[in-house]
């Protein structure tokens, strides 16, 4: 289970860090300020070298250096334009002689620093003043990279990130402000509201169906529910929400179309979850009870005369728990994340339609957040599971 | 090879799996046919017919409702089989071209799920120990990221478009190919012609993929079978949010495109696409589960 997380953790990281490129530019635009990016990148911590390193590479230095020649004294310098002031820090930059303007903070009161010395030149801004042009004597080098020195050799977005998680933030919402934690709070409520109704009546129905497959095996009855489920599995989950949608709550006006206000508004939702997922579920059970019927135990059941229905439910059914446990508990931790595509259609404010939203506005912080909660809860229902047959099946031992 | 010939005359033998392939087959052309118009036009730099806009027809009913209401074709008009949009558009030029991409979706995610899984499962099935502890960690940590959410999440962060599509779907579900055939794989392992070709000193990577992959081959098709429909159910659910296919008639965006019309009376282009999705998923899922039950006995649902 620690292996597993830590690979959740190092995948995530690895998807929104590290492929996802700046996220900074994604959601402020092509068009936005390389000042404006940079205290993006200050304010969520992305300012910071991915893995580990001394130093990081800042935004100033535009996109397209255009260097002016400047004359000064006797020697030429090359005016390198910077998109912001320079705040206080200790930089590097790949160049032989450096000329700073300086500008204190509080009296706009103005200074130069010439520094020179062997590629890369490392200076510090101090405190209370910021760098506010630079100047590149000599030669001028192919690329001039200027990195800012970070607070430390592991001042790192993964090791920051990682703190962060084990400490239960996630972060901040770049579309609603807000901690991530306290978007998603609001979203549990309704969610469960939706998915809880719907795992329950789904097994519910999907095994007593596939108990009356299995017992009629072979017959006109289990070969119309085979069939049916087939079919019901091949339609479109899309289609689903948005049949039930137009032809039970808008052409026949049996549900409210749209909204959260009572329970009347969840019928038609919770219907569709069901049967959206009926097929697969039906075929899964009626193998998993399948599996049991040919036992010898079921003959020395029907031998002492026992019920048909008394052999399916206290005998068959009993014994083939297990895989459909294992198969429900999957589902368990969907219905925290919730169902995407029904709470948008059916305007339920719960954590599906929150992330539905954050991934149109590229919310990033609230997807990680609902990933890795996902993620996490799938691993605890999956060690409960394993407690739980020990539970079911007293032949299984906990090691 | 003998034994895929033999599997495919089992399949042709029952009257269901033959109208299986031969919907598949029909959806195949369609698919070729698609591919070779959208190529033509792309070359010739013109904008192809199912993306031109007919300002005149919009929302034209299919020919057979119109030969039914006998109303009476306009000239100049295109025929319009199966109608047309709120753009004047051909709702059957569309589903065709739908269907490339559907088939693009399915083949290419096969394509990146299978190998990774059967390359993933073999090593870890063969070797053993630690490569197999990496092998399953590895699953354990794919499996257990929330399936359409962290599909959306790639899609999202490696941009919009179908490249996001194919590898949020293929590196999401190669985890239930890995395990199967790591499974089988470990069954093979300790037989006597693993046994023979290890004393012959063929190298590790010659048995795997040579001598135990032809045994295992069963898996990957039926891996193939339902990874397939189900790309393609995700797609259109992804395209349907926006998030996948941009400018190309996908199946998702013309039930999106369809959705709001639908309320104003406007019923044949949702009717469609629902039709021409679910026939294709429904031959797909039950040509699956034929296979399974023809090779995999232990994994069979009919008949027990």
């Amino acid at each position: 289970m620690v292996p597993t997380t830590l690979g959740v953790l190092v995948l995530t990281f690895l998807l929104f860090h590290v492929v996802g490129g700046s996220p900074a530019e994604v959601v402020l635009g092509k068009n936005a300020t390389a000042e404006s990016l940079a205290a993006f990148d200050a304010r969520y911590g992305y300012d910071k070298p991915l893995l580990c390193g001394n130093w990081n590479a800042v935004r100033a230095l535009g996109l397209t250096p255009r260097e002016r020649l400047v004359q000064r004294g006797d020697s030429d310098f090359h005016r390198v334009p910077i998109a912001y002031s320079l705040s206080a820090g200790t930089y590097r930059v790949t160049a032989g002689r450096v000329l700073l303007g300086l500008s204190e903070n509080a009296t706009g009161l103005t200074d130069e620093a010439m520094l020179d010395g062997p590629a890369p030149l490392t200076f510090s801004v101090r405190e209370g003043w910021k760098a506010v042009t630079l100047e590149v004597g000599g030669a001028l080098p192919p690329e001039i990279r200027l990195e800012k020195r970070t607070g430390g050799y592991f001042d790192s977005q993964f090791v920051h990130y990682s703190r962060a998680l084990l400490t239960g933030d996630f972060g901040i919402s770049t579309e609603y402000n807000l901690p991530v934690m306290r978007v998603l709070k609001s979203g549990v409520g309704p969610s469960l509201a939706l998915t809880v109704p719907i795992l329950l009546g789904g097994t519910l129905i999907g095994v007593m169906l596939g108990l009356l497959c299995a017992a009629w095996r072979g017959g006109l009855a289990d070969k119309a529910v085979l069939i049916l489920s087939t079919v019901l599995m091949s339609v479109n989950y899309v289609v689903w929400v948005l049949a039930g949608q137009f032809l039970l709550a808008f052409k026949l006006r049996l549900f409210p179309i749209w909204g959260f206000e009572s329970a009347a508004y969840l019928v038609l939702p919770v219907l569709i979850g069901i049967v959206s997922g009926l097929g697969r579920d039906v075929r899964f059970f009626r193998a998993a009870i399948l599996d049991e019927v040919y036992k010898p135990y079921v003959r020395t059941a029907q031998a002492k005369g026992l019920s048909g229905c008394r052999i399916m439910v206290r005998h068959v059914l009993r014994n083939s728990l297990i895989p459909i446990v294992t198969y429900v508990s999957l589902s368990i931790p969907f219905l925290f994340t919730g169902s995407l595509m029904l709470e948008s259609f059916f305007g339920i404010p719960g954590l599906g339609n929150v992330s539905l939203n954050a991934i149109h506005s590229s919310d990033m912080a609230v997807v990680r957040a609902v990933v890795i909660i996902g993620a996490l809860l799938y691993q605890g229902v999956n060690l409960l599971t394993d407690l739980c047959y020990a539970w079911l099946d007293p032949r299984v031992r906990l090691g | 090879m003998g034994k895929e010939r033999n599997i495919m005359r089992r399949l042709w033998r029952r009257w269901d799996t033959r109208l299986c392939l031969l919907v598949i087959a029909v959806y195949c052309c369609a698919a070729v046919y698609g591919e070779v118009v959208y190529q033509v036009n792309r070359l010739t730099d013109q904008t192809p017919s199912y993306n031109q806009v007919h300002e005149t027809s919009r929302y034209v009913p299919p020919a057979f409702v119109r030969v039914f209401a006998k109303a009476s074709q306009p000239a100049g008009q295109p025929l319009y089989p199966l109608g047309s949009d709120n753009l004047g558009r051909d709702v059957l030029q569309r589903l065709v071209q739908g269907a490339r991409i559907a088939f693009h979706v399915g083949i290419i995610t096969s394509l990146i799920a299978i190998p990774l899984g059967v390359i993933l499962g073999c090593l870890g099935g063969y070797f053993g120990g630690k490569t197999d502890s990496l092998v399953v960690w590895l699953c354990a940590t794919a499996a257990s990221m929330p399936g359409l959410l962290f599909i959306l999440a790639i899609a999202m962060v490696v941009g919009q478009g179908l490249l996001g599509v194919y590898l949020g779907i293929g590196l999401t579900t190669w985890v239930s190919v890995c395990r199967n055939v790591r499974a089988e794989v470990i069954k093979h392992r300790g037989r006597a012609y693993v046994q023979a070709a290890q004393v012959l000193g063929y190298s590790q990577a010659r048995i795997m993929f040579r001598h135990i992959l032809p045994n295992v081959t069963h898996i990957i098709l039926i891996a193939f079978s339902i990874r397939f429909p189900a790309s393609v159910a995700t797609e259109v659910f992804i395209s349907f949010l926006g998030i996948g296919v941009q400018g190309e008639p996908s199946w998702g965006i013309m039930i999106n495109n369809a959705r709001l019309r639908l309320w104003q009376g406007v019923w044949w282009e949702m009717t469609f696409v629902t039709l021409a999705i679910f026939a294709l998923v429904l031959a797909f899922n039950h040509l699956a589960d034929a296979l399974r039950d023809l090779l995999d006995p232990a994994l069979r649902t009919e008949q027990v």
